[in-house]
């Protein structure tokens, strides 16, 4: 069998191992798919004076909610302050899984990873809660520009936890089975995973504000 | 962090903690600026420069990238100047028209 080479040693050119390199590409294109999103976003809000405005009719509907008429206050600050802390917290649980393996401290990985694992799971609690509130007063990315815009962005930021819940929940069951026999190739593929749920992070840093606060 | 000492590495994690505590002050600063009576302007650049802080934190301790190697820096560099056009290319692409319709 033919091995892959550069797993965990680092390639002479690039200084990095294979997988590093790859990962970094790939959110090299995250950063365009979600820069794109932005940019609409940005581009609508400022073009069109009634982007933020919900239109008569439907303020009408949603009663004693409706009575703003701005869409962002239809949406839950305190839940997503909530998502914020937990996703935050997810990033440190998710680093201190690769320094446990660092320090040889398997179980310690296993209770760390665990926990990133939990965190997924909490957020996407959270933004089901949120979501279904917004569904049970007949808002969905048809009643207006500025939901379409929401619930893409937040949509596609949740499958990205989802994403990276189904990479975490691997490497913590099934794929941990590698530290017995390769660990520093384990070791490298936490710290890439690690990178890719740093992202997943970095991207609800700015999406927080940018649709809840302003 | 490649071939550093167990007590490198211990004192990294403590890293990590003072920056997951930044973090969530940082958020709890731009959640309470909302609150405030700010001009929208000043209201933008306040939530956006502490997300750019809070992100910086994230890149730069979490993501290793202060102490990443060059290759990295060159992926970086040309995601950030594709991103520019991105952002503000349709935004310049539409001051030519403003008016006009």
């Amino acid at each position: 069998m033919v091995e892959i080479p550069y797993n965990v040693e680092a390639r002479p050119d690039t200084g990095l191992y294979n997988a590093k390199l790859g990962i970094w590409l790939f959110l090299a294109s995250e950063v365009m798919l979600f820069g794109a999103l932005f940019s609409s976003y940005v581009l609508l809000r400022t073009g069109d004076p009634n982007f933020m405005t919900i239109p008569h009719e439907i303020a009408e509907h949603l009663g004693g909610h409706g009575e703003s008429h701005v869409w962002s206050d239809q949406l839950n600050v305190p839940l997503a302050f909530l998502n914020t802390l937990v996703l935050i917290f997810s990033s440190v649980t998710m680093v201190m899984s690769w320094v446990s393996l660092k320090l040889e401290d398997f179980g310690k990985y296993k209770l760390w990873m665990g926990l990133t694992c939990l965190c997924a799971l909490g957020f996407m609690v959270i933004k089901a809660i949120e979501y279904n509130a917004k569904f049970s007063h007949d808002l969905f990315p048809s009643s207006g520009n500025f939901l379409a815009i929401y619930f893409t962005m937040t949509g596609l930021h949740a499958l990205h936890v989802i994403g990276g819940l189904i990479v975490n929940g691997y490497l913590w069951g099934p794929g941990a089975k590698m530290w017995k026999t390769e660990p520093e190739r384990f070791t490298n593929r936490i710290e890439v995973a690690g990178l890719y749920w740093h992202f997943v992070d970095l991207v609800w840093i700015f999406l927080f504000p940018s649709l809840y606060l302003l | 962090m490649t071939g550093h000492s167990v007590e490198e590495i211990k004192q990294e994690a403590r890293k990590y903690w003072v920056v997951f505590v930044a973090l969530v002050a940082l958020t709890v600063i731009t959640v309470g600026v909302s609150y405030l009576d700010l001009s929208t302007g000043m209201a933008v650049f306040v939530a956006l420069l502490v997300a750019c802080v809070k992100g910086g934190l994230v890149a730069g301790v979490f993501m290793h990238l202060i102490s990443e190697r060059q290759a990295i820096f060159a992926i970086l560099l040309l995601t950030v100047i594709f991103f520019v056009v991105l952002m503000f290319g349709p935004t310049f692409g539409r001051i030519g028209s403003v008016g006009t319709s």
